[in-house]
């Protein structure tokens, strides 16, 4: 029996796959985009009040993947031997239709211009030999100006709230003025901050920084999206991250992609498929397809297509390259090979600020997307030259709403007793007069920090898992130490009656204990070069050129921003040269 | 393709004789398809999941069930056999090819008013537009007296009226071009007063057409444990605070800024108004809005803010406050106004304020779940609370609604909520015909 045919196989089901599934059908393509997860909907499994149900969803972590079917290995240095990551903590990869897409909170960053130059803009202001030894610093191979459009086309397909800074070349708000020109205004107005978001740009305005509103896939109001999707506007009632909005405000896949694609003759949805490879020809220069598992009936299929995306997370995407064998895998030793090459992170520190008594910050109210943000500390937004490092942080107040529990097992935060009448009152004091600010920054590339498959641990389908090689660096950590200092100036001015000031410590190595963020990045990164990168500025394999790797894998550095915007506007952009160039020619869009 | 599209496709080509007449019957095919589905056939002679048109949908009745028939071109299962004169007589008469009658849930009374070129149309789309489907539907559960069929032909005899008087009646009622489609539609193909207009004891609707008084179209009895609200201008429980705009918005999407669609009229909209051009759909507007309201006792509704000052206050005294703000404030908010074409706002909503709170009650009770359609592809929806909720809080809950912001319409009691259980209708998400994505 033949196998099945189908003009373009898309892997994973999140934001990326159902951004290039979108475009595919657009352009006429047949599309099968195959899910590992189970089908999921926000009208039956996000529907009200169930889907908020804290125990099933952030403690019992039912939007994330099943680790008893397939993880990670990880190991903080090369001398150690990795063990696998049996209980979800530091991050979170997700796992159904919509995936992370389904669960984020709805941050929705465009990129700092000159994060994706970095080598460049590092080199031209501080020389080269700014550059830390072993630090695999490098540009991305595109520029902001060629990435605009898809920003703002993501934007108006996300319902995006935000407040510009500059509209085609004109101020017109209050919004960044670190942030660049943009074509048009964002579709919807910035999200309200809530009280703790407003003293922080209070307190942070008369500091002399630039507070502004955080862009947020949260609606402020009720929105149809360039696809007929409506979205519901947000209410503030906090179950963003970790949840499927009931309200259908927070943009998903789910709610703003796929009603509309599952309209369309030409695509087809298969979730539980879990793909095993993809599969090569003889050369190893073309795929023929993929080939899935079935994960209820545990029978393996082969689909057969002239195209094929890696949609799936980050590290998903690099461990199917490398048991597919596209390209070559990074060897940190003779520093050579690109698969698994500038595995990254993000440098994240959540500090704690306790207000007087008679100040209500109410922690429960809140929304994943929505607060004020400083970018005053953020990429080259400041001088890097007596500080001697690379990189930098947004900080932000983010009050997304700390739920019951959370709220429980925070309670009073450092030191605070854990039982008893003091526990309480702690508990009762923080959910009501503290707030969260968190510097979100960046992590650099490091030649001894990547991925490879495990020489020992395998899945539950035999094949071996994914290793992450990762630690804090120095570069990172004084980076860290340096933003979370100038937190302490704007905590005061706020009125601060305690202070928590969380930062890494000199030497500390990354734990996998407790939650820093999901946005991990890089491993399969874009570039303009074949020999430091896996994938073309089009996000086309330089190896395989009809496999396009879309997602924060083709990241160099882990940047300030959340990811999702920079992974959507990638994903339209690398769409729009399969469907305007490829499409005519298949072949390599970049000569290597 | 809509048929007046295809229809000016065609008078742009034209090349050769043998093109003209090819494309003419894709033509009259296609203007057949729309004809369908704008007399949505598809509603009850299309089973989601099974071939279109094969029949099989069932139909609870007083006497027994009966099931829709199949109406594809197979010539021993469906209607192949049919010539287009039979084919005339069963859609305008409820006449069968075996000379007996159809029961009336077929509409022949309406569609009664199909004028002789709409009817060639149907009748070639359903010969050449369908495939034929070999299989038969159930057969009907009705025991032996009531299975008789001679009596039904009494019924037509004194109830039904005959095509020429029903054409001419609908043709003589409207000079205006668009109130004459309008009218056209409702009366005719779209059947609208089979489920909106009363009907007697013996089951003939009141009234037939827009002259007929104004029974017409003023709400019917409980359909599948909905109540068909009045589509006349009554200002509180009809159509008197909807703009043309807004029935338009409704019957394309199934949501608009009033109200969005729930029940059986879900069907209607999925299968039959959506597909409909804009032209038709204003012209089923503009004929509505024209309809003078049956009661013209209803003071005109005006926003009362009592309620929601007492709830920003906190103040949750009134009878099902509380469970309001904890179950449905969230999207319906506290002043009642929803989120326009997302969540339907209460205040004001007309299917609040109907006199029979069955439907009210029953949304609460299995929620209700907006499929994609077309040009609104999302699927909005209300969660069940029959499982949450207690026959009291129910009560309570609707009663807040029905009294709030002006809306003022009459309690309900658990033991109404008790007795409306047992015409539940059952989830969307069991529906199969209703896709959610």
């Amino acid at each position: 029996m033949g196998r099945t045919h189908v003009d373009a196989v898309i892997v994973g089901a999140g934001w990326a796959g159902s951004i290039m599934a979108k475009e595919l059908t657009e352009a006429g393509l047949s599309v099968i985009m195959l899910e590992r997860g189970p089908e999921r909907t926000t009208p039956v499994e996000g529907a009200y009040p169930e889907s908020i149900d804290e125990l099933r969803g952030a403690v019992r972590k039912r939007l994330f993947q099943n680790l008893s079917q397939s993880t990670v290995t990880i190991r903080n240095t090369m001398d150690q031997t990795a063990l696998p990551y049996r209980q979800l903590a530091a991050f979170l990869p997700g796992e159904g239709v919509g995936g992370a897409g389904l669960h984020w909170s709805g941050v929705h960053f465009r990129v700092a211009p000159e994060d994706l130059r970095l080598r460049s803009s590092v080199i031209e202001r501080y020389g080269e030999k700014f550059i830390p030894e072993g630090m695999n610093l490098q540009d991305y191979g595109v520029t902001y100006e060629e990435l605009e459009p898809f920003f703002d086309k993501a934007e108006k397909v996300f319902g995006t709230s935000g407040e510009a800074y500059k509209v085609q070349g004109k101020i017109v708000g209050n919004g960044n003025v670190f942030s660049p020109d943009r074509s048009d205004n964002f579709p919807l107005p910035a999200m309200k901050d809530t009280f703790s978001a407003s003293i922080f740009r209070d307190a942070a305005k008369n500091a002399g920084y630039h507070p502004y509103a955080l862009p947020a896939a949260n609606a402020s109001r009720q929105y149809t999206n360039t696809y007929g999707c409506q979205m519901g506007p947000c209410n503030f009632c906090g179950y963003c991250s970790g949840y499927d909005c009931y309200l259908y405000s927070k943009a998903s896949p789910n709610v703003n992609i796929l009603p509309a694609l599952r309209q369309d003759p030409g695509f087809t949805l298969i979730p539980n498929a879990h793909v095993l490879r993809v599969d090569l020809d003889s050369t190893k220069t073309k795929a023929t397809g993929v080939t899935y598992l079935d994960t209820k009936t545990r029978k393996e299929t082969s689909l057969s297509a002239d195209l094929v995306i890696l949609g799936a997370f980050q590290f998903n995407n690099v461990h199917l390259m490398l048991v597919s064998g596209i390209g070559k895998p990074y060897d940190p030793v003779s520093n050579t090979g690109t698969v698994g090459r500038n595995f990254v992170y993000q440098t994240i520190t959540s500090s704690r600020v306790w207000l007087p008594s008679s100040t209500y910050t109410n922690q429960f109210v809140g929304a994943g997307g929505a607060g004020v943000a400083i970018d005053d500390f953020n990429s080259m937004n400041f001088d890097h030259g007596p500080l001697g490092f690379v990189g930098g942080s947004p900080v932000w107040v983010n009050q997304a709403g700390v739920k019951p529990i959370a709220a429980a097992i925070g309670a009073g935060g450092g030191g605070t007793p854990r039982w008893g009448s003091a526990y309480k009152n702690a508990l009762i004091n923080t959910y009501k007069h503290s707030l969260g600010i968190d510097a979100h920054g960046s992590n650099m590339a490091y030649r001894d920090v990547y991925l490879d498959l495990d020489p020992t641990w395998k899945d539950v389908y035999g094949q071996p898992l994914l290793r992450m090689t990762f630690t804090w660096k120095d570069n990172d950590i004084r980076m860290n130490q340096y933003v979370v200092s100038r937190i302490e100036p704007i905590a005061r001015a706020m009125g601060a009656t305690k202070m928590n000031l969380v930062h890494l410590n000199a030497g500390q190595p990354f734990d996998t204990r407790n939650y820093q963020t999901t946005h991990l990045g890089g491993g399969a990164i874009m570039g303009d070069n074949p020999q430091t990168s896996a994938l073309n500025r089009y996000l086309q394999s330089w190896d395989v050129s009809n496999v396009f790797v879309i997602g924060s894998n083709a990241f160099p550095q882990g940047m300030g921003y959340n990811p999702t915007g920079m992974v959507a506007a990638l994903a339209y952009w690398a769409a729009h040269h399969i469907r305007t160039t490829y499409l005519k020619s298949p072949g390599p869009l970049v000569k290597a | 393709m809509k048929w007046p599209l295809v229809i000016a496709c065609f008078l742009g080509m034209g090349l050769t004789a043998e093109a003209t007449a090819q494309d003419s019957d894709k033509a009259i095919v296609e203007k057949g398809r729309y004809l369908a589905a704008a007399s949505d056939c598809a509603a009850c002679h299309s089973v989601h999941g099974k071939p279109e048109y094969s029949g099989g949908v069932s139909f609870s009745l007083p006497m027994g069930k009966i099931y829709s028939t199949n109406i594809t071109p197979d010539p021993d299962h469906g209607i192949g056999r049919y010539t287009e004169a039979q084919f005339g007589q069963a859609l305008r008469q409820g006449i069968r090819r075996d000379g007996s009658t159809l029961y009336p849930a077929m509409p022949f009374p309406s569609y009664a008013r199909l004028t002789d070129s709409d009817i060639h149309a149907l009748f070639v789309y359903f010969r050449d537009g369908v495939k034929a489907v070999p299989v038969s539907a159930p057969r009907n559960e009705i025991p032996w007296p009531l299975s008789i069929r001679w009596p039904l032909t009494f019924w037509r005899w004194a109830f039904a009226p005959t095509p020429h008087k029903a054409i001419t009646s609908t043709a003589g009622e409207f000079t205006d071009p668009l109130l004459a489609r309008g009218a056209y539609l409702v009366e005719g193909p779209a059947h609208c007063g089979a489920c909106h207009s009363p009907r007697a004891i013996t089951m003939q609707e009141k009234a037939l057409i827009a002259h007929d008084g104004s029974l017409y179209l003023a709400g019917g009895a409980p359909v599948d444990g909905w109540t068909p609200p009045s589509l006349r201008q009554e200002n509180r429980t009809g159509l008197g605070r909807w703009s043309e705009e807004d029935i338009v918005s409704f019957l394309r999407t199934g949501r608009s800024n009033p109200g969005s669609v729930f029940g059986s009229m879900t069907s209607a909209v999925l299968h039959g108004t959506q597909k409909l051009t804009d032209n038709d759909l204003h012209a089923i507007a503009h004929y509505l809005k024209s309809l003078p309201p049956a009661d013209r006792t209803q003071t005109p509704w005006t926003y009362d803010p009592t309620i929601t000052d007492q709830l920003h206050k906190a103040d949750l005294s009134s009878r099902g406050a509380r469970i309001y703000v904890d179950r449905c404030a969230a999207c319906h908010r506290t002043d009642g106004k929803g989120y326009p074409a997302v969540f339907p706002p209460l205040a004001g909503n007309s299917v609040m304020m109907q006199s029979d709170p069955v439907s009210l009650v029953h949304i609460v009770q299995k929620g209700a779940s907006l499929p994609a359609m077309t040009a609104a592809p999302s699927s909005i929806t209300m969660p069940a609370f029959s499982h949450k909720l207690t026959d009291q809080q129910i009560a309570d809950v609707v009663t807040f609604i029905r009294h709030a912001w002006g809306n003022n319409a009459s309690p309900v009691s658990a033991e109404d909520v008790r007795q409306f259980s047992k015409t539940m209708p059952p989830p969307d998400m069991a529906d199969d015909a209703v896709s959610l994505n």
